[in-house]
């Protein structure tokens, strides 16, 4: 169990954040980050999307820099500058996505860089194998420690991050939504694993959508919004109401300005959607004038089922009917020219091309409308250009500037400009806020909401509750692939959203 | 503490049974058959293939140097990059081995082996910094010292040509003698590829090449020297073509400024289809050495089966093609089965 | 729609004006590599002029371009090839290839503009094998054109052994050689400037060229944008094989011979043009003005240390130089430029990459 040293002196805590800033620009992305871990105990870490719990992370494994607040590790302060500082004072990270090297083996995952050796350099197989085997019992796992790690599931590859943590003896392990991708059985192993590195005396950092994974596993809670730090409980001291309102906080009701829309005909018919072990059996409606919010943690699957309605990914069974008619999978081009755009969930590596212009990059989806007779000059590229960047009122230097030299909301500016061009009928945007300043914030909302006043239909990706309270008319959710509530606007509070995104139906009786 | 099995232990996964399984599945493996197939069918053909004293010893002797330059190819390409140059490199180290020995009179075999070998390091250093500091794509890098290396060949050599008088006998002596009937190339050859494999397998620069390769944005994560990897294997690779310049001299004792002309592509060719994946962080120089093998054994095979030789090139062509789609097609392969059998465990 | 936002508090904001470009004129044309190419290429000629005897004579114009037509043209379909991340080593083995088609052909009593177009399709098909093992199968551009890189000069040299076809009707072997009247420009170059017009459009305006700097830059954002990727690299696979095609049949008659290792090694001094006329090997960036300025480049320098006495080799060398220097600057370039815009950032209090939430 927990060290029951009392003395404050003597057991310093494992790690301690004290009042962490961190900004990047105008955007501040950690107001006042504190943490207190000990030895011995599996601390949870709670917020929603922006609450700056991966800010706060990062600044941990050294690969952000805070810019003021107190860092102690045992007491004593530190300043990392690189990753490679924090892995040598003892703190792991197990990011959702490993990454190893998918050509070697497990044991050679592990140990790569500090295979054990004899006298002339000749690596030790039989040592590091039966090193790796050690651990993996200790762990109470069984993989095989010679296979190579392709095709390993996320949850083997999470078990050989945290054996190389094991073997370079960290103290303080990170799992930042370590459970996102895993299944039941999986997730019990995992925390067997989390529980015996827990009475070895490490000190433990899980962060996590999951009430109740967090009530299963951990022995004490902190709670993150908007940036900071809230408050720091004993499990056994509060519950997920108390955690949800402390998490949710603020009165959400008149934050953004949902304009009254007529709600007209079906124009999307999702029917019976599946993809083997990424979503099943999707089905829901969409009308024109109405904005409905897809909620869900990260994870569940809402992404990949916009990419198959809009044909960048495959499903196998089901289907999409767009206006009355049949939509054909796997096309993205034939899903724009009859009325659909989705504005993608990573706007840097999706939506734009972050070396070409703003012109280019807000014409791309309607160049060959544009084109006269199959050619195009300039002209009308900086014309449509010139009137979807005022429209949106883009900052930019000019219209020939990288949009990678934009701000994050100036960029999804003209990523929504692009798709609008299209003049669609039926618009999924996928985390349309994320990462982006208030202001912005709100000019993105208002937009969205003259649009469904205009007429258009509307899907809203967004793991914000806020925002998806805020703006939708109605509120479907999913969870692990499969939609599991449906909310009027009136019905829909944050508590009943964030039950049917977490928790089983049967469990939240 | 509970030991939870999240799969059921794979039957017959005793360490016996899953090695013999292993090699049997080995691509390497695969190859060697397909080598003696070949040299079956010759030998049906045409006995003397094999069963000639000349036939065994031009088996064994024609692929020993292709094999040298095959395995510095094979390092490379492990690392996910390419060397294009190594034929020119050849090239220049033979013409450099003449030269020494028409230049310096009564220079120990020693010191022309180490010249060449030097040399040979040497312009590999400088493929390895280009490709590394530069950032550039190796295969421009080597594009450019491919012309370069060869340019400053022909100019050197003006026309002329080492010719085999040049040479002092006991040199030319490697190229012909044998020991205990294999030609003393092959086990020179030999004695570099089991130390190549050796080196891959048991140090730890050996394994960070395949891990480079395999994931270089990982590599950097773990905090592995990749720059001086990279440069290493570079090195590697040019040192070994500068062996097989001077044993080329040996060899052939007319070296002119055509020497190792185009042998950069048999050696990739070699590498590729004894299992060598373009894409880095697999395969293994025996695998690299058998291909050679099998290569060079191929095209003095097909006269006897009939076949013009002039066709090499063309099966030399095939058997890449057929050996990058055969990768592919078992690589989706095994993908699909293991996300099944994931789905399954669930 | 209308033409203007209403902001928060009712007041409708002016329709922003925006500026088209950032820079000033003269910056965003001479401050690029292809400007500095071209203007490589005319200081070259101008030295040239002066230092190297007979240079300036018609006659150097003429065999110049000759000589350097079947890269010219070749570097036409490489340049959209290389702009959306990947390569062609093949091509001087179609080359080769088209040029043992048409000599076989021709040998066996064809009518030769059926040779020629038979040596044409047989190049398209080169380029469907080509297209089709990098978009279907899904293998990497350099490992499938190394193999038929081999296998289509195997081919060649297979059908012809050492044997060299040099019969070729006078008529067509004189065009070949033939320059347009009154001037010293060869008649190749007719057909080399309606394909250096169609593929500068094709690059430069239309749809289809947009989609390849999108291709080579972002391809995941190409295909959220309805671009079908893989059809496109199909076509420029194609494209590029029916060039080479075209560029063998030409060859054959420049020579009047027909060889199975015709045009060895030629792609590498394609790919050195390309790449010296400014376009990325990392794709998504180049324009074939500064292609066409880098082969003519390539050769000028050859020609000009030719009639000046230096030998070929040293030529290679000189090319290969300026290959890797090409490359290398451009890194260097991009790393300059990434420093810079990293202190700019830091003074606007932006890092150099903005994060992604959370």
């Amino acid at each position: 169990m927990a060290d029951a040293d009392v003395d404050a002196t003597a057991s310093a805590h494992a790690l301690e954040l004290r009042r962490v800033v961190k900004s990047f620009g105008p955007v501040v992305a950690l107001r006042s980050g504190s943490l207190t871990l000990d030895r011995g105990s599996i601390h949870a870490l709670i917020g929603e999307n922006g609450a700056g719990k991966s800010t706060l992370v990062k600044v941990i494994a050294g690969l952000y820099r805070r810019d003021s607040g107190d860092f102690l590790l045992e007491g004593e302060p530190v300043d990392f500058t690189s990753t490679a500082q924090s892995k040598a004072a003892g703190i792991a990270v197990i990011y959702q996505e490993p990454t190893l090297f998918p050509d070697l083996s497990v044991t050679e995952n592990i140990f790569m860089g500090r295979q054990p050796t004899n006298r002339i350099g000749r690596i030790d197989r039989r040592a590091m194998r039966d090193e790796a085997t050690q651990i993996f019992t200790r762990l109470g796992v069984a993989l095989d420690p010679e296979r190579i790690t392709e095709g390993l599931s996320i949850a083997d590859q999470q078990i050989i991050e945290i054996a190389k943590a094991i073997s370079l003896d960290a103290k303080v392990l990170i799992m930042d939504e370590p459970t996102a991708a895993l299944s039941g059985v999986e997730v019990e192993r995992l925390f067997a694993v989390a529980r015996s590195l827990r009475d070895e005396g490490r000190a433990l950092l899980f962060i996590s959508h999951r009430f109740d994974e967090v009530f299963a596993l951990c022995d004490t809670v902190t709670v993150m919004r908007d940036g900071s730090y809230v408050d720091t409980t004993p499990i056994a001291e509060t519950s997920v109401d108390e955690l949800v309102r402390q998490m949710v906080g603020r009165d959400v009701t008149d934050l953004f300005p949902k304009l009254p829309s007529e709600v007209g005909e079906v124009v999307l018919e999702v029917d019976g959607i599946t993809r083997a072990g990424v979503f099943r059996d999707i089905t829901f409606t969409l009308r024109a004038g109405e904005i409905v919010g897809l909620a869900g943690l990260v994870g569940a699957g809402r992404s990949e089922v916009a990419r198959a309605i809009f044909g960048v990914d495959p499903y196998e069974s089901g289907s999409v009917r767009l206006h009355g008619r049949p939509l054909p999978k796997g096309s993205p081009r034939a899903a724009t020219a009859r009325g659909l755009a989705l504005v993608p969930e990573d706007r840097r590596k999706q939506g734009l091309v972050l070396d070409e212009s703003v012109s280019r990059n807000v014409t791309l989806a309607i160049r060959q409308k544009l084109a006269k007779w199959g050619l195009l000059w300039g002209g009308a590229e900086n014309r449509a250009a010139q009137e979807w960047a005022s429209r949106l009122e883009v900052k930019t230097a000019a219209l020939d500037a990288e949009t990678g030299t934009l701000s994050g909301g100036n960029q999804q500016k003209v990523v929504l400009g692009k798709w609008l061009a299209t003049e669609p009928t039926v618009l999924i945007v996928d985390e349309p806020t994320r990462g982006i300043d208030v202001g912005t914030k709100a000019e993105v909302h208002r937009l969205l909401s003259e649009l469904a006043q205009q007429g258009l239909a509307i899907l809203m990706i967004s793991s914000e509750l806020p925002e998806v309270l805020g703006m939708a008319d109605r509120v479907l959710v999913m969870r692990e692939g499969r939609l599991t509530g449906e909310f009027a606007r009136t019905d829909a509070t944050p508590e009943a959203v964030m039950f049917a995104a977490t928790a089983d139906a049967e469990a939240a009786k | 503490m509970t030991v939870l099995d999240t799969r059921p232990v794979q039957p017959g996964s005793s360490s016996a049974a899953a090695l013999v399984r292993r090699i049997a599945t080995a691509r390497e493996t695969g190859i060697l058959i397909a080598l003696l197939l070949v040299i079956v069918a010759a030998t049906v053909a045409n006995p003397s293939f094999l069963f000639s004293g000349d036939g065994f010893r031009d088996l064994l002797l024609t692929p020993s140097l292709l094999l040298l330059v095959a395995i510095g190819s094979a390092i490379v390409i492990i690392t996910r990059n390419v060397d294009l140059s190594v034929g020119s490199i050849v090239g220049l180290t033979a013409y450099l081995t003449g030269r020494m020995f028409i230049d310096i009179p009564g220079i120990p075999l020693i010191g022309v082996f180490i010249g060449g070998v030097l040399l040979g390091g040497f312009l590999g250093l400088i493929n390895g910094a280009l490709v590394a500091f530069a950032r550039v794509p190796a295969l421009v890098i080597t594009l450019g010292t491919l012309y370069i290396y060869r340019g400053i060949n022909v100019a050197w050599a003006g026309g002329n040509r080492i010719n085999a008088s040049d040479l002092p006998k006991d040199f030319r002596a490697l190229g012909t003698d044998r020991i205990l009937g294999i030609p003393i190339l092959t086990i020179i050859a030999a004695v570099v590829l089991i130390a190549a494999a050796w080196y891959l397998r048991n140090l730890r620069s050996g394994r960070e090449l395949y891990a480079i390769g395999s994931d270089p944005a990982a590599a950097h994560l773990y905090g592995l020297r990749v720059t001086r990897r990279v440069i290493g294997a570079f090195v590697v690779s040019g040192a070994l073509a500068g062996l097989a310049g001077v044993l080329y001299a040996a060899r052939y004792g007319t070296v002119s400024s055509a020497a190792g002309f185009g042998w950069e592509l048999q050696a990739i060719g070699a590498a590729v289809i004894g299992g060598v994946a373009i894409s880095g962080g697999v395969g293994t120089v025996w695998g690299a050495a058998i291909g050679a093998f099998l290569l060079l054994t191929i095209n003095r095979a097909l006269p006897i089966l009939g076949i013009d030789d002039f066709w090499q090139r063309a099966v030399v062509g095939a058997l890449i093609i057929g050996s990058i789609v055969l990768d592919r097609v078992l690589a989706v392969r095994q993908h699909r089965r293991l996300i099944a059998q994931r789905e399954v465990d669930r | 729609m209308t033409a203007a936002t209403a902001s928060s508090n009712g007041r409708v904001a002016p329709a922003r004006v925006y500026k088209l470009h950032a820079r000033p004129a003269w910056r965003r044309f001479l401050l690029t590599r292809e400007a500095a190419i071209i203007a490589l290429l005319i200081l070259v000629i101008a030295i040239a002029s002066v230092t190297v005897r007979n240079f300036d004579s018609p006659l150097t114009v003429t065999y110049l371009l000759r000589d350097v037509a079947p890269i010219l043209l070749i570097a036409l379909p490489m340049t959209l090839i290389i702009i959306t991340e990947e390569i062609d080593l093949s091509v001087a083995s179609i080359v080769g290839l088209s040029s043992v088609t048409t000599g076989i052909l021709t040998n066996a009593g064809w009518p030769f503009v059926a040779a020629a177009l038979t040596a044409i399709f047989v190049g398209v098909l080169c380029g469907v094998v080509n297209g089709f093992l990098v978009t279907v199968v899904g293998l990497p551009s350099l490992a499938v054109t190394i193999g038929t890189l081999a296998l289509f000069r195997g081919i060649a040299v297979g059908l012809l052994g050492t044997t060299a076809i040099t019969d070729f009707p006078e008529f067509w072997t004189d065009i070949a050689k033939a320059n347009i009247p009154g001037t010293p420009i060869p008649v190749i170059m007719i057909p080399f400037a309606i394909l250096a017009i169609i593929f500068a459009v094709l690059l430069h305006f239309t749809p289809f060229g947009r989609s390849l700097y999108a291709i080579g830059l972002n391809k995941e954002a190409a295909q959220f944008s309805g671009i079908d990727v893989g059809r496109t690299k199909f076509i420029l696979f194609v494209l590029s094989g029916a060039v080479s095609g075209f560029a063998g049949v030409y060859f054959t008659l420049l020579y009047s011979n027909a060889r199975g290792d015709n045009a060895m090694g030629m792609e590498l001094q394609v790919i050195a043009a390309v790449l010296l006329g400014g376009v990325s090997i990392f794709g998504g960036r180049g324009a074939l003005h500064g292609v066409i300025a880098g082969v003519l480049l390539i050769g000028t320098l050859g020609s000009a240390l030719r009639l000046a006495g230096v030998t070929s080799d040293i030529i290679n060398v000189i090319t290969g130089v300026l290959l890797i220097l090409s490359v290398v600057s451009a890194s260097f370039l991009a790393w300059l430029q990434a420093r810079r815009s990293a202190a700019v950032g830091k003074k606007k209090g932006r890092a150099g990459t903005s994060p992604d939430g959370s």
